[in-house]
This record gives structure tokens, C-alpha cells and sequence, in this order.
């Protein structure tokens, strides 16, 4: 099934088309890179993709239902969250109080609930520490979960922002140069958490990424971009191979 | 599956006992402090002409204090216009003792009426100033706001209904200590409970990042225009207390300076602490009263006080700690072994000190 469909995305910032008739499919449970050179427009997407900016022309479908006029708060619900380049956590609250931020939606009870403590209310609270304390175990964080999210570690800041995405239960998880700053190891440790995470919570992934290493090695297709145009699309292979691709990178 | 509902199943106990053990020991808390404070003022230990009056006004400063501090503390908004939602609940308030005296006979009655017409009136406020304050921030919300509270000021002043800068009486012999005590215990538990579910969690959320808290699906103008609406029907509670204590209401108590006063009590505080509200609000209300005998140095200690605080604690009294019983508890538990082990360091350092040598280094003296 498709999670995340895109067909002939534009936007127009003045006299520049950042992207211009950008698409692309992902199916349930797959792992697609986007890559291309320095201000090739792929933040731009992901901005388009989550609602921060309306496109000129083209149509989102996350998960089947069209974004239109849809507003980030409203596109996370319908299954798609995302990661920052440049971190965004909450840094002046705790690790899992950033957690059980993003499990909001999954809440339900009221104002009036939460002021007479009902049992609703106690419960989805037990639940949403429950499922945030699960979420830091799995990333290997149990321990840091009173600490404030501004003294962890980069590397642990980068995987607290993936646990808070995936705390608001996505179909798709949007990745944003989640291995920038990291060294190899690091990177190498990444790897292996991005793909476990795609078994384990059965989502679809769609990265941007510079390191190619980490591209070529988890990604099951790539689509390639320049000057907000697609100029390759297929498995690592094939992209490796594209005469294009080469060309954007290196110049000829 | 069924591990995990385990699991949730016993946090859920868990807090539970926790919630309801807490909250009889705080009951009991509360009411202590509240006995102790009537022993001293029926047994006339300090006297109560005066500092009843100075509880009273203290309590008031606490509620606007700790509902300001949802505006800018919690949702990180610069409000210089807290004194106009005060404002409009304090007239409100009179207005319904005026109109209501005859037909309510209870005082208690009575100022919950007059309350919570005061919360209303207020909350609408809250919605008309807060729905375009959204898309200002920083500086320009603060000088929208300050303009809001001067509006409703020169308002009230030209008004024939409000009688102008003659002001309005209210029934005396209301407001006393005890209810003044339990409506700000009202006030502050509620905003307290509020800032610990998800809705105050999204709302710190905002303060923390926009673009961050929208992107975890945190819808961004329903809890700001919430925050603000918390903050000015609570201004309207004790504008509604203001006006019962005094028991005469001019339109220039409400002026920009009450602002700035509330204010700077929040900032002071500590931005984002409830219980740093209430001291400071305690303080600075208390120490301008008990400074009054120095008559002109009045101000120049205030201000001394003012830039000493900001100088040694740039973050406020409190900064976004919360005072709370358990972490005096634990404080107290573990001093001794605290104790124990900072004077070991303590040894430990003077036993290994060693006076630097200046002039010739260590083996090079030949």
C-alpha cells in the first residue's frame, strides 16, 4: 500500500522554483533515500511534505488522504512525522517529558479531566509514561530519563528526536540528516537503529542523508535531485552508477 | 502485548497510591498553614487591623502573579497588560455586588457570583486580545498588550456607566482572610494540576520550540490562545478580590505600573515556577509595605533589592524549579550522608594540599 504518494510537486519562492515537479511513491514498510547536491531542495520537500509550506502546485497523499490545506499539527495525525536537521528537541525539559509531548494526539481526555484527576486521566498518563519509558529502552536511554534534553550527548539528542517521532505512532517516519555530525562509528550505530526501527514499528522511512555510505548501505531505493528536479531514480546500484548523478556531484 | 499492559497496569496502581497518599498529606499541609495563620491573627500576636489586610493583598498578588506566569512563564509570551483582565474582573465584580446585593443575601454567595462573572467576562478578554496577539511575538506582542491594558484603563476612565474616574464602591465586609486563603489555593492548584497534563505539557512545548511542538502533531493556536485565556480569567479572579478587598475601585489602580508590578514579581520569581510566583509575590508585596516607615528611601532599597536579586539570580528566585515536599524531604534524608561525605572531600583536599613553589622548579636546583 502506498503511506506517502507526491505527484508534480512545485513550489515558487519569487523567481526561484525550489521544486519543480517533484513525485514520488513510498509503500508500507520501505526505506527510500533522497539525496543530491548542497540546496538542491531536499529540506524544501520535507517542508512541503509536513505542511510547513503550501506547494504552488501538486498534491500530497499521506497514508490515502490528501494534505491540502492541511496544517502540520493535522498532517502528524494522519501518520507522518518527521526529524529536524539541526535538532529541535525541548531542551529545557526532560527526556521523557519530550516523549510524552509527541504521544499528545494519542490522548484524549479534557480539560476538565485533567483538573478532577479522573481515572481517565490517570490512566493515559500511566500509559504515556509507560509507552515513553518502552520507547527509551528500546533506543537504549532508560537511564538518561530525568535528565534534561539539553545535557545528553549529541549522538543521544539524534536518537531522542527519532523516539519522539515515533512516539506519535507514524506510518512514515521523515528523516533529516540524521547522521549529520556523527562520526563513523556513530554513523555505523545509526544504521543499525534506523533499520530496526523499520521492523520493529513497521514503518516506512524516507531519509535525507549526505553520508553516501550510509545511504548506499540501508537505503532500498534512491531518488536523486538537483535544482529541485528529479535526475535519478533506482536501487543504490543503479544510482552508483548514473552518469548524472556523477555529474551533479563532481562537475564534468 | 500482555507484558506491557503488565506494565501499564502497575504504573497505573502505582501512581495512583501515590496521587491519593500525597494529596491527604498535602490537605493536612494546607490546612496546618492555615491554621497557624489564623492562631497569630486571632490570638493578636501580630496585629490583625494591619497585616490582615497585607494577607489579603498578598493572596491577590499571588493569584495575579501565578496566572501571569501561564502567559509568560509557560507559554513564554511577553504580557504587559495583565492589570486590564484585572481590571474588567474587578469591575465585573462590582458591578454584580452592586446590582445582586439584595437579592443575594449570603457574602459567600455572593462573591462566587461575582467571581465567576469576573472569570467571564475576563475569558472573553483573554479571546479578544489573545486571538491576534498570535501572530505577534517578542517585543511586539508586549507593546500590543501594554496598549490593551491602557485601553481598558482610559476606557473605564470616560465611561458614564463605570462613573469615570470617581470609581465604583463595592459592598464592604466581604473579603476576609480564610476565603482570600482558600480561593488562591483554588486558583493555584488548578493551574498547577493543569500545567502537569498533556495540555499544560503541550503548552511548555511551545515555549520550548514552535516548530518542534507543531511538527509532534501540538496544535499551536488552540494552546496559546488557551494559555492566554488561563492567564486572564485567573487576573479576573483577583481583580474580582481586589475589588471586594478594597472595596473601592478607581480606574488608575489598574494603570501600566500594576502591570510592570506583576510583572516583575513573575520574573523575579522565576519564569516557568509556580511556587517561585507565590514567594516572590509574598516578598515584593510585603517588603514595599514594611519599607513605607523609610519614606524616601523606599524605592531606592526596592530597586537596591531589585538588582540584587537580578545580579546573583538571573533566572529568578526559583528559575523552573518547583519547591516541593518530597524534595524537602529527600533533602533532609540525605543531608547527613551529604554531610558525611562533602567534609571527607573536604579532609581529603587538605590532607593532599601541597603549597605551590614559586621560583625554582622541582628538580632542576643543582
Amino acid at each position: 500500500m502506498e503511506i506517502l504518494k507526491v505527484d508534480n510537486l512545485s513550489i515558487q519562492f519569487g523567481g526561484l522554483r525550489a521544486v519543480d515537479q517533484f513525485e514520488i511513491t513510498v509503500n508500507d514498510n520501505e526505506l527510500v533515500g533522497l539525496i543530491g547536491p548542497n540546496g538542491a531542495g531536499k529540506t524544501t520537500i520535507f517542508n512541503l511534505l509536513t505542511g510547513v509550506y503550501a506547494p504552488t502546485e501538486g498534491e500530497i497523499y499521506v497514508n490515502g488522504t490528501s494534505t491540502k490545506n492541511k496544517k502540520p499539527n493535522e498532517i502528524v495525525k494522519l501518520g507522518s512525522s518527521r526529524t529536524f536537521q539541526n535538532i529541535r528537541l525541548f531542551k529545557d525539559m526532560s527526556v521523557l517529558d519530550n516523549i510524552r509531548i509527541a504521544y499528545h494526539n494519542r490522548m484524549s481526555y479534557g480539560l476538565i479531566a485533567s483538573v478532577f484527576k479522573t481515572s481517565k486521566f490517570k490512566k493515559q498518563e500511566a500509559e504515556s509514561i509507560a509507552v515513553a519509558r518502552n520507547l527509551l529502552d528500546i533506543f537504549g536511554m532508560g537511564e538518561f530519563e530525568n535528565h534534561l534534553a539539553k545535557n545528553l550527548p549529541y549522538g543521544k539528542q539524534r536518537k531522542l528526536e527519532i523516539a519522539r517521532a515515533l512516539a506519535t505512532d507514524p506510518k512514515i517516519l521523515l528523516l533529516d540528516e540524521p547522521a549529520a555530525g556523527m562520526n563513523p562509528q556513530e554513523t555505523e550505530e545509526l544504521m543499525e537503529t534506523i533499520k530496526f526501527i523499520k521492523e520493529k514499528f513497521e514503518v516506512s522511512v524516507l531519509l535525507i542523508e549526505h553520508d553516501m555510505k550510509l545511504v548506499m548501505g540501508i537505503c532500498e531505493r534512491i531518488v536523486v535531485i538537483d535544482y529541485g528536479k528529479i535526475i535519478a531514480k533506482g536501487t543504490p546500484q543503479e544510482i552508483r552508477t548514473n552518469k548524472n548523478v556523477i555529474k551533479a556531484y563532481l562537475g564534468e | 502485548m500482555k507484558k506491557t499492559l503488565d506494565a501499564i497496569s502497575k504504573t497505573y496502581s502505582f501512581i495512583d497510591n501515590i496521587i491519593s497518599v500525597k494529596f491527604i498529606r498535602n490537605m493536612l499541609l494546607l490546612y496546618v498553614v492555615f491554621f497557624v495563620m489564623m492562631y497569630l491573627l486571632n490570638f493578636r500576636i501580630i496585629p490583625p487591623d494591619l497585616y490582615g489586610g497585607i494577607f489579603i493583598s498578598i493572596f491577590i498578588a499571588i493569584i495575579m502573579a501565578v496566572s501571569l506566569n501561564v502567559a509568560t512563564g509557560f507559554l513564554g509570551q511577553l504580557v504587559l497588560g495583565h492589570a486590564g483582565f484585572m481590571a474588567i474582573g474587578a469591575y465585573t465584580a462590582a458591578f454584580v455586588a452592586l446590582y445582586a446585593r439584595d437579592a443575594v443575601a449570603n457574602n459567600f454567595l455572593l462573591f462566587v457570583i461575582a467571581s465567576l462573572s469576573a472569570v467571564v467576562t475576563a475569558g472573553i478578554a483573554g479571546i479578544l486580545v489573545g486571538t491576534p496577539a498570535l501572530r505577534l511575538r517578542g517585543d511586539y506582542l508586549g507593546i500590543m498588550t501594554l496598549g490593551f491594558g491602557e485601553i481598558v484603563r482610559v476606557l473605564l476612565n470616560n465611561m458614564k456607566v463605570t462613573k469615570g474616574s470617581l470609581g465604583l464602591s463595592v459592598t464592604p465586609g466581604i473579603m476576609s482572610v480564610p476565603l482570600a486563603f482558600w480561593t488562591t489555593v483554588v486558583v493555584v492548584v488548578f493551574i498547577y494540576v493543569f500545567m502537569k497534563s498533556r495540555h499544560g505539557r503541550a503548552i511548555l512545548s511551545i515555549r520550548e520550540d514552535e516548530i518542534a511542538a507543531e511538527s509532534v502533531g501540538i496544535n499551536i493556536t488552540k494552546y496559546k490562545i488557551m494559555g492566554f485565556v488561563i492567564a486572564s480569567l485567573f487576573a479576573g479572579v483577583g481583580g474580582s478580590m481586589y475589588a471586594f478587598h478594597v472595596g473601592y475601585i478607581v480606574p488608575t489602580s489598574f494603570g501600566f505600573m500594576k502591570s510592570i508590578d506583576i510583572f516583575v514579581i513573575v520574573v523575579l520569581g522565576g519564569m516557568g515556577s509556580i511556587t517561585g510566583a507565590i514567594f516572590a509575590a509574598a516578598f515584593f508585596t510585603y517588603i514595599p509595605l514594611e519599607l513605607q516607615q523609610f519614606e524616601s528611601y523606599r524605592l531606592l532599597i526596592y530597586s537596591a533589592l531589585l538588582i540584587i536579586v537580578m545580579l546573583y539570580r538571573p533566572k529568578g528566585l526559583m528559575g523552573t524549579a518547583e519547591f516541593s515536599v518530597d524534595g524537602t524531604i529527600k533533602f533532609f534524608r540525605y543531608l547527613p550522608k551529604n554531610l558525611y561525605n562533602g567534609s571527607k572531600f573536604l579532609i581529603e583536599k587538605v590532607k593532599s594540599f601541597e603549597f605551590p613553589s614559586f621560583g625554582k622548579k622541582k628538580g632542576s636546583d643543582q
